[in-house]
């Protein structure tokens, strides 16, 4: 790793083009080595990647620890779905919708964030687990009295994105080449995934991503250093709920079907582990969590198949040994690398400093603040 | 001219009456002191005028202007900074990057600037780091400017958080404790420090134990003992006040 590292910096040019060359070839790779459903695995894989930098503001960045990031995702789609399909018989263009849900999503990230203000840790992870689920439960429940999300059936026929006729969601021959569907939109993601990593990395270094850091490291001493706490809190929910909710449109122009089944706690679960696996606070980091997340569940399902092949049936469901593993790859990391794969530096001295003795007494200091 | 005006502040935790109607003022370009034995109230004083704690009666004004139970973010905008007795810095920042957080309050680039970096946002930035060093050299650190602040030295520990609510370019600053724990070396070093503050403009408020370093560089200096002002005054005539002898040395002396 290390020598990738460095032979990478004394060429960044040379790096930077392979980089690029593998990354548009990937879905072509991918699809003649393993198949075209694998090419669909790589589109989730750059969804969660978004899913993943956008949680990490919020919980990377500024340290608030939020188990309800899918309701954002969930708003994104849904209004995807609302703008863009029969349900209403509307059919907005995309780049009309995902900026609106992206809008919705961050304003209902500073909507839920606000309640949460005061809470921190285990207390806030709580309650942003309940909004998240309230979230859902309406889009569950909201096919009456009026018929608004269609229930738990959902809603189904969403548009694909299509920029100037051409359609993502069909196949096309562009220079005799066959493009399909899925292959379209991984270009598509990829540019939003870009996009995303460009935008988180340049918030981590500026005056907005010193606050947030500040924040994580001593509440109190941010406030005493005239950082607003609130709003550069606030600031972080919205920014997160933001590129949950763009990650959201482009789930349901993808699927072109959502449900709130979609969008339950083990999703923001999920996302969560993403992070925390692959180094909180580090891009990379969560890059590598979110795709090992998407990918490796997928590769187990071969595990059913080999059983078939070896045993005659299937003795241990692969959904089952799924988060048997997941469990064991948990606890594997906590024990050995705590801080995740590709911690960043800062967090991985934060802690270390919790191993020790030199955790900062967090004095109840507050009674002014609200 | 009062810069800082404590009018009859109370401070009550549940029974316990932590500070019982306090008065005081601070002059413009004095070095103010606070003394008085343990558990006397000067760091509840502190936190109650840097927004920390809501006081529970009396009213705090800088300039005229009240700043009593308002939030510590909008008491820094008004010029009145703080170090703690116990340091809390970013421990796990640089040096430098803990002085630019002072800097914050001085300045504007949102999310939009921060992403696109555009001629202001990177002209603002280029500011905040270059005045943060000054402000490093300031305090005698900047050849400490990437180390970890975790790793910095105790006494260094306590410069960089001077330097770093230094930068919140405070006219008031707040001192709780800073030669704490630091050998006669450093507190010379210190009160060096304290009037080249003076020297720049600065006000300054200072809690201390050590009665030399306080009688040496204070102009005034208030007494308190069980939440209450006993004494105020220059340090020579504080000095031989009965009431603080009493309160140091126990009823009886």
């Amino acid at each position: 790793m290390r020598n990738v590292r460095d032979w990478a910096s004394k060429h960044p040019t040379f790096a930077f083009a392979m980089l690029a060359v593998l990354l548009a070839v990937l879905p072509f790779v991918v699809g003649a080595g393993l198949g075209k459903g694998w090419v669909r695995v790589l589109d989730f894989a750059l969804l969660y990647t978004m899913l993943a930098l956008g949680l990490n503001i919020v919980v990377g960045y500024a340290g608030l620890l939020d188990l309800g990031y899918i309701a954002f995702y969930a708003l994104g789609a849904y209004l995807f779905a609302w703008l863009g399909s029969p349900q209403f018989g509307l059919h907005l263009p995309f780049w009309v919708v995902l900026p609106l849900g992206a809008l919705l999503a961050g304003s209902f990230g500073v909507l839920l964030g606000a309640p949460t203000l005061r809470l921190r840790g285990d207390y806030l992870a709580i309650v942003t687990l309940g909004f998240g689920e309230i979230i859902r439960i309406f889009m569950n429940n909201l096919d009456q009295p009026v018929n608004i999300t269609n229930g738990p059936q959902g809603i189904n026929l969403i548009d694909p994105i299509s920029i100037g006729g051409f359609s993502l969601g069909d196949k096309h021959i562009v220079l005799g080449i066959p493009l399909f569907s899925p292959t379209l939109y991984y270009y598509l993601f990829l540019a939003f995934t870009l996009f995303t990593i460009f935008v988180a990395l340049r918030l981590q270094d500026s005056r907005i991503g010193r606050a947030w850091a500040a924040i994580r490291e001593d509440e109190i001493a941010a406030a005493a250093m005239g950082i607003n706490t609130r709003n550069i809190k606030l600031l972080a929910f919205a920014m997160g709920a933001t590129f949950g909710g763009l990650a959201g449109g482009l789930f349901a122009a993808f699927q072109g079907f959502i449900s709130p089944e979609s969008f339950n706690l083990m999703e923001s679960i999920m996302i969560l582990c993403m992070i925390v696996l692959g180094g909180m606070g580090n891009i990379p980091g969560v890059i590598l969590g979110a795709v090992l997340l998407t990918v490796l569940p997928e590769a187990l399902r071969y595990v059913g198949d080999w059983q078939r092949a070896a045993l005659g049936r299937v003795v241990v469901d692969p959904n089952d040994l799924r988060m048997l593993l997941f469990g064991i790859a948990m606890v594997a990391m906590m024990l050995y690398r705590p801080a995740g794969l590709l911690p960043s530096r800062q967090r991985k001295r934060e802690f270390r400093a919790e191993d020790g003795v030199a955790e900062q007494e967090q004095a109840s200091l507050y009674d002014v603040q609200a | 001219m009062t810069l800082l005006a404590v009018d009859n502040v109370t401070k009550r935790f549940g029974g316990l009456n932590a500070l019982e109607g306090v008065t005081l003022s601070v002059n413009a370009g004095e070095v103010y002191g606070l003394i008085g034995p343990n558990g006397a109230g000067k760091t509840t004083l502190f936190n109650c005028m840097t927004g920390l704690y809501t006081v529970s009666a009396g009213a705090i004004r800088l300039q005229d202007t009240p700043i009593h139970n308002r939030k510590p973010h909008h008491i820094v905008g008004r010029g009145f900074a703080r170090t703690f007795q116990n340091i809390r810095l970013f421990a796990n920042m640089s040096t430098l990057e803990n002085v630019m957080v002072g800097r914050h309050v001085r300045t504007r680039t949102g999310v939009l600037g921060a992403v696109l970096r555009d001629p202001r946002s990177r002209a603002e930035e280029g500011a905040i780091h270059d005045r943060s060093m000054e402000l490093l050299d300031f305090v005698g650190l900047r050849n400490r400017s990437r180390t970890l602040a975790s790793h910095l030295a105790y006494g260094d520990q306590r410069r960089l958080e001077i330097a770093r609510a230094l930068a919140t370019e405070p006219k008031l600053l707040a001192l709780d404790e800073p030669v704490a724990g630091m050998n006669p070396n450093e507190r010379r070093e210190m009160g060096e420090l304290f009037i080249r503050l003076r020297e720049s403009g600065i006000t300054l408020l200072l809690i201390e134990h050590d009665v030399k370093l306080v009688m040496g560089v204070c102009d005034r200096v208030a007494v308190l003992d069980y939440g209450r002002k006993i004494a105020e005054g220059v340090p020579d005539e504080v000095r031989r006040d009965p009431a603080v002898v009493a309160a140091y040395l126990g009823g009886a002396a």
